[in-house]
């Protein structure tokens, strides 16, 4: 629905609200593109704590916790600091560090990389000090600046000094002027979340499909809670919680929330599902009555959620390992665009496939998965689900939701049968695959981190992950239309376990009934043919 | 020409409001159905509803007049020339020979009509009105204790249904044709007056 141009724009003003801020930093006057929303009580500008200079990020959450003491221990709990998650349903360990994704796949022996979107400084072995208080990254949560930015791959640091990126370009990455960026702090924004959340998977809209820059300022027909020109939300407002605990995992996610509309006190305190606000009858008596009776069976963003990456950017809809490594005879990798600009080959990488304004596909979710984590039995016969949503149409607390369901192929260990951990990234180390193209050394040297020893036999997997889709909330007259469902080219065609009027005949009953109907219809044609006949006959 | 007064107003009324509103019932219903596409899903199903609910009000007005007036009388079924009508239908009709039922005002219905509408009144529409309800009020089934219902098994419960009022409504409108002249019934339907030849017995 975005033309090229409306997409240039939004990186320009991605840019360009760096550029705004610079000017008004000091104004606390929340502003309305929605990067600041501070109602402080606090002007941070004042504090001689932040003055600075500071060297590093750790000076800077030294500084922070001169007054916030108890910061550092709180961010300690949450999964943005461990990436290591109990999953409810099995009792296994998820997480970022646990688990093996058909993206880039497993942070396991590529951490100065992965790390850049770790909420902490320094995170770029397995000796990293999970008890460190200052090595609480504060700034890249609370940047009212849209300045403070992560380098690539520096372990979660952003640049001290002028920084070459990407490795042998020529280009540099300028120092972060970090006393500013301190004095500038302020409760989360949309590009704070963003700029982790929406780059997830290598670049912008890459992984989620329904995150992406587009919903730092998204129009009205994007998302109609987070746009500035309606509610203006910040990501907080529904993923907020005390202790900076966020809420709204996708590890274990409430698929019928029927606690109904959030009063604190009275509820679970939180807000990160649809009927958290809207309740089970969100439909006002105005609308079809019909409407609140789909509630128990179709989750909100199945209907509210036309489509996915439509805020002008493709997202990843395939990634096809198997292809990496055609190398140019300078030995760069080989990057073909398509008309578009996707890229849909990196010899990094491999083979890519690209989708915008997509149609989700539906399937029956009860809020649990199952991985299929590192060691668990992968044959090689058959498609790999990464993480197996849990659903039936027979269990109450299942509904229809909508996914993007990613597609891809990625190594695994024949002989273990198991996922591969891959050494991907490491600058002058051979066996990194980025680095000296070598599979096998490349599982080698993973899988060795992981903790176990590559048989030697590889070979390619296809697998897919499914990804809830719950962002890009359409305006009402956007959302999905009944006929979309009860037809029979219907969007749930696929989906099994439930009539659907207008989707689901009765084979031999409809076409048992129409001869029956056809032939009493001969039957007094015939009767009232032959009166007429027999009639004129006398007359 | 003798002229007898059959079909009371309300009764009148009852019949052509009555035809209206099933007829829109079954072009809507089969629509939601996915028989066919013409007014799109929501306003097909928001048609069918309303059209439903006029229909109830309907009934309830018609049942509340057939006992007050005791014409629910013209619906008990007879055997009193039941087989001359079969007969006047297979032979009869087609040589001209006299119809072997007068309609009068006490009996307004020939015996075959008393087992139709009867048949319609006893099972069609009561089928069709509770499993009409029962998927209407799909939301409803836990709170009134029905959970162990399936929607599927009350669609097609009601599709039943509907497929036997499209075979009544076939043989219904080509038994209208059937008077002394194809129009005859009709006409008595909409005036409520029922014209015989003066001396059809002679004809």
């Amino acid at each position: 629905m975005r033309n090229s141009k409306q997409k240039r724009a939004d990186w320009l003003s991605v840019m360009v609200i760096g550029l705004f801020f610079s000017v008004l930093a000091a104004s606390a006057s929340a502003a309305s593109d929605g990067t600041k929303t501070s109602s402080s009580t606090a002007d941070h500008t004042r504090f001689e704590e932040l003055k600075g200079p500071f060297v590093d990020g750790p000076a800077v959450t030294k500084a922070c916790l001169k007054c916030h003491t108890e910061a550092s221990k709180q961010i300690h709990k949450t999964k943005h600091w461990n990436w290591d998650v109990v999953n409810p349903a099995t009792g296994r360990k998820l997480g970022k560090k646990n688990i093996v994704n058909n993206f880039c796949g497993s942070v396991v022996s590529n951490e100065p990389r992965c790390t850049s979107c770790h909420i902490g400084f320094g995170w770029k072995d397995e000796n990293f000090d999970f008890a460190s208080q200052e090595n609480v990254d504060c700034l890249v949560c609370h940047d009212s600046t849209a300045k403070y930015r992560k380098l690539p791959a520096g372990a979660g640091h952003p640049a001290y000094q002028d920084t070459e990126w990407p490795p042998q370009s020529g280009k540099f990455i300028k120092p972060i002027d970090l006393a500013e960026v301190a004095q500038n702090v302020s409760a989360t924004n949309r590009r704070n979340c963003g700029m982790c959340h929406f780059l997830g998977g290598g670049g912008n809209a890459v992984k989620h499909g329904d995150l992406d820059v587009s919903m730092i300022n998204p129009g009205p027909y994007l998302d109609v809670h987070m746009s500035p020109e309606k509610l203006n939300f910040t990501c907080s407002k529904c993923h907020g919680g005390d202790n900076h605990l966020v809420q709204g995992s996708r590890y274990a996610l409430e698929a019928k929330d029927t606690k109904g509309i959030d009063i604190p006190g009275r509820t679970d305190g939180s807000r990160a599902s649809c009927e958290s606000c809207h309740g089970m009858t969100p439909h006002p008596e105005t609308a079809n009555v019909k409407l609140n009776d789909h509630t128990d069976t179709l989750a909100c963003p199945t209907c509210h959620i036309p489509e996915f990456a439509r805020g002008g950017y493709a997202t990843k809809m395939w990634w096809d390992w198997s292809t990496a490594g055609k190398l140019t005879p300078e030995g760069k990798p080989v990057k073909i665009n398509d008309e578009k600009g996707h890229q849909i080959y990196n010899g990094m990488k491999g083979d890519f496939r690209w989708g915008e304004n997509v149609m989700p596909e539906y399937r029956w979710f009860d809020g649990t998965s199952r991985y299929t984590l590192f060691g668990d039995e992968v044959t090689g016969d058959e498609v790999v689900s990464i993480n197996n949503y849990g659903g039936d149409p027979n269990d109450p607390n299942s509904r229809i939701w909508p996914f993007k369901i990613m597609r891809g192929k990625q190594p695994f260990d024949k002989e273990l049968k198991t996922l591969a951990v891959v050494h991907t990234w490491g600058p002058g180390d051979e066996s990194a695959y980025w680095t000296g193209y070598d599979w096998d050394k490349a599982l080698e040297a993973g899988m060795k981190k992981a903790g176990a020893t590559y048989s030697g036999k590889m070979g390619f997997v296809e697998t897919e992950m499914a990804w809830p889709i719950t962002h890009m909330v359409a305006p009402k007259e956007d959302a999905v239309g009944c006929d979309e469902c009860h037809s029979q080219n219907s969007r749930l065609k696929d989906v099994p376990g439930l009539y659907i009027p207008g989707r689901d005949r009765f084979g031999w009953l409809d076409t048992a009934a129409w001869i029956l109907a056809a032939l009493t219809l001969l039957g007094v044609l015939g009767h009232g043919g032959l009166r007429y006949i027999m009639r004129r006959r006398e007359d | 020409m003798k002229r007898i007064y059959i079909f009371k107003r309300f009764e009148r009324f009852w019949h052509w409001s009555q035809a209206a509103l099933i007829i829109t019932m079954g072009a809507s219903g089969f629509e939601v159905h996915g028989t066919y596409e013409l007014l799109g899903y929501e306003t097909a199903q928001e048609v069918h509803t309303t059209a439903a609910w006029m229909l109830i009000c309907l009934w309830l007005f018609a049942i509340f007049w057939h006992f007050t007036t005791g014409e629910w009388r013209q619906y008990i079924p007879t055997t009193d020339k039941l087989v001359a009508m079969m007969r006047y239908y297979m032979s009869g009709i087609f040589t001209n020979a006299p119809h072997p039922f007068k309609p009068t005002q006490l009996s307004k219905h020939n015996p075959l009509q008393r087992l139709a509408y009867l048949f319609v009144q006893v099972i069609i529409n009561p089928t069709i009105w509770v499993s009409g309800l029962l998927y209407l009020y799909y939301a409803q089934w836990g709170a009134w204790g029905l959970s162990w219902l399936n929607l599927a098994d009350v669609a097609f419960v009601h599709l039943v249904a509907a497929f036997m009022m499209v075979m009544f409504l076939i043989a219904h409108i080509y038994l209208a044709t059937t008077g002394h002249t194809p129009t005859a019934h009709i006409k008595a339907m909409i005036t409520g007056y029922d014209e015989e030849p003066e001396n059809s017995d002679e004809e």
